[in-house]
């Protein structure tokens, strides 16, 4: 980042200043013997232009827009236009989630996200045994696409852009948005969002598995052949971090699993025949923006450049935007407390900042009261105002990539592309991430950390302001949304009149041709837009591949 | 409970949500100081916990849920133990549930609930404590 003499120079002064600082630290020493970032890297007291010398900027670094894309995917980036502010949403039925929707919308919200209930994710109709209790709890309760047109109630589909957090069942609800945008006329070309469909990632940290790891990626393959096809606005899939770091993993495990699940769709799909530069501009990411600032930044800028190292070089893709990682934020969930909520609007602020600093394309800021319950209009409304708060009035967003040539975080992104690199070598030497998985390395992986996590927590080597330092006696929290107990009745009655009204015969037909194709080559998706057409239900699709493929149960090791 | 004999503890994860890493470092964190510890792993029904209760001959059941489905499937468990005699096994509840449903999962017989951000240090205190 200099010349080699002044270099020299400066290498002199920063070891005299070492040892001066040294001898220094006997009479007044630091807080603690070590410092470490959230995720343990090691940090130094000071970072100067020696700590950075041997970074090759064009090689590793480079102009935004270009290879390898570590200072962001755009040239312009934000002063082009702001990140597409996106809240997760979703409770009750169909009309409550179109309600939240359109309030979302109404206060400036520029995408959509959908969180569909467990029994919707896992492929249970709302009146099957196993979804008593559970309709319309965490998401909305979707059973045909009856309600998914409720759901999206006077919002045009050729004018927003969804994002579905779905995986199993990420075929059903695709297919779903297809027969919905048909029927209003918008051709699927016009379509714009994201269906999450990262299987890997449910067997790893996030559970809602249906059926085994082969024939579940089979599924994941069919989806990114048909949306290559048919959708070209369409990402086709969220290869999601965020949930292994949510579930206990560090920065540097949360980009070398994300990157190694990300090798081993692109793999899946080249093995199903697709051409990798056919369907690798429509992948994208999904990272958690976690508590330790600085290193978050440098994560996404470490994930960036290794993306595009594998996608160029392991790969062969031609195409400049097969090699761009596109990527998703979500404010850390594990990070807020159920003690003093209203500190999270603060936390997750400087979560957000990271995420914006680092070059996401698309932001979920989260709720205060999230700890406590689904967030309220009021929390949601906060939490969408702080990601307006950085867009507008900070003005972080004026210059494109403002921390790059920081000797701090070139050195972390340094630091945490490395460390990713040597599991990602790890994981290829294991076979790739399905043994990974199989074999419970990763999970295992994960679950140290996490519990590596809490005993710093419970020795107070961690601070958790309201948890453990600075406590105070607090009244139960107020305001907090309640879901009516009743929404698994309403769902339950609308499926009886569904059941009742629908061409039955075309149904079975329809669900006879998903189990024919399931047990054959055939790509399932456009049997799949056949039977939601129908109106089969989700859980009735599911079950016929169910029969075909099986169920995976999961592992009992912790 | 004797003196010197292993306290055998189930966690289970009754209802449909997959978040199991609080339940998974606490069954870390019992195992450490000397419990025996079985995970049920995800998704179980109530019966399924019941029944490996019972074959599994626990001292105590702690039951992790974050969907919001606790007040419909903990007191189908406690009838499911209730209906087998197990009424001396102590049975915990965790996770996200709100203050004003704690009252009425301790009338159908849950011992104490535990929100986030409880030490597993005390959970580990509250079991050796209130064990006969």
């Amino acid at each position: 980042m200099c010349d080699n003499d002044k270099l020299e120079q400066i290498s002199a002064g920063y070891k005299a200043w070492e040892e001066k600082t040294q001898k220094q630290l006997a009479k007044t020493p630091e807080s603690k013997p070590r410092f470490e970032t959230i995720s343990g890297l090691p940090i130094k007291t000071l970072y100067a232009p020696p700590d950075a010398a041997d970074i090759d900027y064009l090689e590793n670094i480079g102009f935004p827009g270009e290879y390898p894309y570590t200072r962001g995917v755009q040239n312009t980036m934000f002063r082009g236009r702001f990140w597409t502010m996106r809240q997760y949403a979703g409770f009750g039925s169909a009309e409550d989630t179109n309600k939240r929707f359109r309030y979302l919308l109404e206060q400036g919200q520029t995408g959509l996200s959908v969180a569909f209930d467990l029994p919707t994710q896992i492929g249970y109709d709302s009146d099957a045994p196993l979804a008593t209790g559970e309709v319309g709890k965490v998401g909305v309760a979707i059973d045909s696409v009856q309600d998914l047109k409720i759901l999206f109630n006077e919002i045009p589909l050729d004018k927003v852009s969804t994002s579905m957090t779905i995986n199993s069942p990420a075929s059903i609800l695709t297919a779903m948005y297809l027969a919905l945008a048909d029927k209003s006329g918008i051709p699927f070309k016009e379509l714009r969002g994201t269906i999450q469909n990262d299987i890997l990632k449910e067997y790893i940290a996030r559970g809602t598995y249906i059926f085994p790891i082969r024939p579940a990626m089979r599924i994941v393959s069919d989806i990114l052949g048909y949306c290559a096809k048919n959708m070209p606005q369409w990402n086709s899939i969220s290869i999601s971090g965020y949930h292994m770091r949510e579930a206990g993993c560090t920065a540097v495990q949360e980009v070398a699993f994300t990157l190694a699940d990300g090798i081993a769709y692109v793999e899946a799909a080249i093995a199903a025949g697709l051409e990798v530069d056919d369907f690798a501009p429509r992948l994208s990411f999904f990272f958690s923006a976690h508590q330790d600032f600085f290193e978050e930044a440098a994560k996404y800028r470490a994930a960036r450049r290794l993306w595009a190292k594998i996608m160029k070089e392991k790969f062969k893709a031609q195409n400049p935007r097969s090699w761009m990682l596109r990527y998703h934020v979500q404010t850390a969930g594990c990070s807020l407390t159920a003690q003093q909520p209203l500190l999270n609007i603060l936390r997750t602020g400087f979560e957000a900042l990271s995420a914006v600093l680092g070059g996401c394309q698309s932001l979920h800021t989260n709720s205060y009261d999230e700890a406590l319950a689904l967030p309220s209009e009021l929390a949601v409304q906060i939490a969408l105002r702080t990601q307006q708060l950085i867009a507008y009035e900070t003005g972080v967003t004026e210059t494109v990539d403002p921390l790059a040539g920081s000797y701090y975080v070139e050195s972390l992104t340094d630091a945490i592309a490395s460390q990713a690199e040597d599991y990602l070598n790890k994981i290829e030497e294991m076979g790739g991430m399905i043994p990974a998985i199989e074999t419970g390395y990763v999970q295992g992986e994960i679950s140290n950390s996490a519990y590596e996590f809490q005993k710093k927590v419970e020795a107070k080597e961690r601070i958790v302001v309201g948890v453990n330092q600075f406590v105070v006696e607090e009244p139960p929290p107020e305001g907090l949304l309640k879901v009516e107990m009743t929404v698994g009745e309403r769902q339950a009655q609308k499926l009886e009149v569904l059941r009742s009204e629908r061409g039955n015969q075309a149904v079975r037909r329809a669900l006879d041709a998903v189990k024919k194709g399931a047990g054959s080559k055939e790509n399932l998706m456009p049997l799949i837009v056949d039977a939601v057409k129908a109106e089969a239900t989700i859980g009735e699709i599911c079950n016929v591949l169910r029969d075909v493929f099986g169920e995976y149960t999961g592992t009992t090791s912790f | 409970m004797g003196e010197g004999k292993t306290i055998r503890v189930l966690l289970a994860k009754p209802g449909l949500d997959g978040h199991d890493r609080g339940a998974k470092v606490i069954a870390r964190a019992l195992r450490d100081a000397g419990m025996e510890v079985i995970y049920t792993g995800l998704r179980q029904t109530p019966e399924q916990i019941v029944s490996a209760a019972e074959q599994e001959d626990v001292d105590v059941l702690m039951l992790s849920i974050l969907s919001g489905a606790h007040n419909y499937l903990f007191p189908r468990i406690m009838d499911g133990l209730q209906k087998k005699g197990m009424t001396d096994i102590l049975v915990l509840g965790g996770g996200i549930i709100p203050k004003e449903d704690i009252d009425g999962l301790k009338k159908a017989g849950i011992k104490e609930v535990f929100g986030p951000g409880t030490e597993t240090k005390a959970i580990i205190k509250y079991v050796q404590e209130n064990l006969n």
